[in-house]
């Protein structure tokens, strides 16, 4: 493979062919474990010599600070949310994740453009037009679903605080409370994700097994794809 | 249902009108819309504005995004996008609706042309912009860019900067920058006038010259008058 290329339109100024770090996303509804994952497997990484950088969707310098207003007042169109999310998006792709994998870097992320789509779908946006919007996007080198059955998430909910506003949609709402949206709502990003796991091979796995044992596995799989080689000819960090 | 995929195949409700004026800056469009709400008010109908960039909550984003030069050309493109879904579902289609004459300065088609000549792929950008409704007119005020250029520096000390499509490095000097930006806008807007069949006035025409032409095109499409406005005007 020769870089990294778009799932569709070509970002201006970004030459795909000097991207030859690798970009590793793990996937999954909230309280999956993911940020637990991140973090064992960049310690993993770290340790083989790789330079690791990591990032997850809504931390944009341009546009976070925006949405997070929007959301406090619940004010925005959802439409507009959707773009408003892709532009927040969109600045992080070209100033954290294109930075890093020019310079070589295993840039992993916490969730990518296709939690976005999901949500967007579920808030009933057409999946056509909002896989469109986001096909600027980098295709990464693998991704890793943590798949969770909604009845299963629901104690982790409950030991993680409880449950958000948003994350249960009652911006639509689905249901009578917080605790009934909260089941159609993930149970319908779940559905998403699922076709999206489908069409774009993320490697899927069971995050209802311990913790140790997931990131055994997503250390493996992760090291392999490293040791096969990089993107270019680009070599100058030596393979571990 | 079958979705359409691309802008151009939602039409507009049949209570209202919406009128929308295109060109670069300094073209004059934005007068001659003004004089259009003048004209419309007084004979009776309810007139509603929507100005490009204007959605209180996104514009926050959209001037610092400007003002500490963090945009690129893509997130130009969507932050825009953003602020027009925006006012389309809380401002333009409401009012549509409600039997409004909507009148927009600028729409779809200055993030047609600016957006493509900040080297975005043109189908991508009509795609991004599928959910807006297709203008009952739309007119595009042609300008020579050396006129626009005079007319812009006439009012303001200096040129912004992406106004003056320095974001592209196609000039140090923003003026020449300027120059070279407008033009190749312009080349855009042509296209689009052949394919949106928008109407071209000649903007190097007198004001009320150009002010008669619009109302003449308008007429045909307006709904009878009968009744009260549904909707008011805002302040």
């Amino acid at each position: 493979m020769n870089g990294h290329e778009s799932y569709g339109i070509r970002i201006p100024g970004v030459d795909p062919g000097e991207l030859t770090g690798w970009l590793i996303v793990i996937e999954g509804t909230d309280g999956v474990g993911r940020t637990t994952q991140v973090n064992l497997l960049r310690t993993h990484l770290e340790r083989l010599g790789y330079a690791v950088a990591e990032t997850g969707i809504n931390r944009s310098d341009l546009a976070s600070r925006g949405i997070r207003r929007a959301k406090e007042g619940n004010t925005l169109g959802s439409n507009a949310f959707n773009l408003f999310y892709a532009t927040d998006f969109a600045d992080q792709l070209e100033n954290q994740i294109v930075p890093a994998l020019r310079s070589g870097f295993v840039l992993i992320t916490d969730r990518y453009f296709y939690s976005l789509v999901a949500r967007a779908i579920v808030r009933g946006a057409d999946p056509d037009w909002i896989r469109r919007v986001f096909s600027f996007s980098l295709k990464p080198d693998a991704v890793f679903y943590l798949r969770i059955e909604v009845p299963d998430l629901v104690p982790r909910m409950l030991l993680d605080g409880g449950f958000d506003y948003w994350e249960s949609g009652m911006d639509l709402p689905m249901g009578e409370d917080l605790y009934e949206s909260f089941i159609h709502y993930q149970k319908r990003v779940i559905e998403e994700l699922d076709v999206l796991a489908g069409e774009n091979h993320f490697r899927t796995i069971d995050a209802t097994r311990p913790i140790e044992d997931i990131s055994a596995e997503l250390c493996r799989d992760v090291s392999a794809i490293l040791t096969a080689g990089r993107h270019s000819g680009d070599r100058w960090l030596a393979q571990p | 249902m079958n979705a359409p995929r691309t802008y151009g195949t939602n039409p507009h409700p049949p209570a209202g009108r919406l009128f929308i004026v295109e060109g670069i800056d300094g073209s004059g469009k934005s007068t001659q819309l003004t004089l259009l709400a003048q004209w419309l008010k007084g004979e009776g109908y309810p007139v509603v504005f929507s100005e490009w960039n204007s959605s209180v909550i996104v514009k926050v984003t959209t001037s610092r995004g400007k003002r500490r030069r963090l945009l690129t050309p893509l997130t130009f493109s969507l932050i825009h996008a953003t602020d027009f879904s925006d006012r389309v579902e809380r401002e333009i289609m409401p009012s549509l609706k409600a039997g409004a004459i909507v009148l927009a300065d600028r729409y779809v088609y200055t993030a047609f042309a600016r957006d493509v000549v900040r080297g975005l792929d043109p189908s991508w950008v009509r795609s991004l912009y599928r959910f807006a409704v297709t203008p009952t007119m739309a007119f595009y005020f042609r300008v020579p860019h050396e006129i626009a250029l005079r007319r812009i520096l006439s009012g303001r000390p200096k040129l912004k900067w992406y106004e003056a499509g320095m974001d592209l490095a196609l000039h140090a000097d923003p003026r020449e920058s300027y120059r070279i930006f407008q033009s190749r806008i312009l080349i855009e807007y042509e296209k689009l006038v052949q394919e949106y069949g928008l109407v071209v006035i000649d903007a190097a025409q007198p004001v009320e010259v150009q002010q008669r032409l619009m109302r003449e095109a308008i007429r045909p499409h307006l709904p009878a008058l009968g009744g009260e406005p549904i909707v008011h005007e805002r302040a």
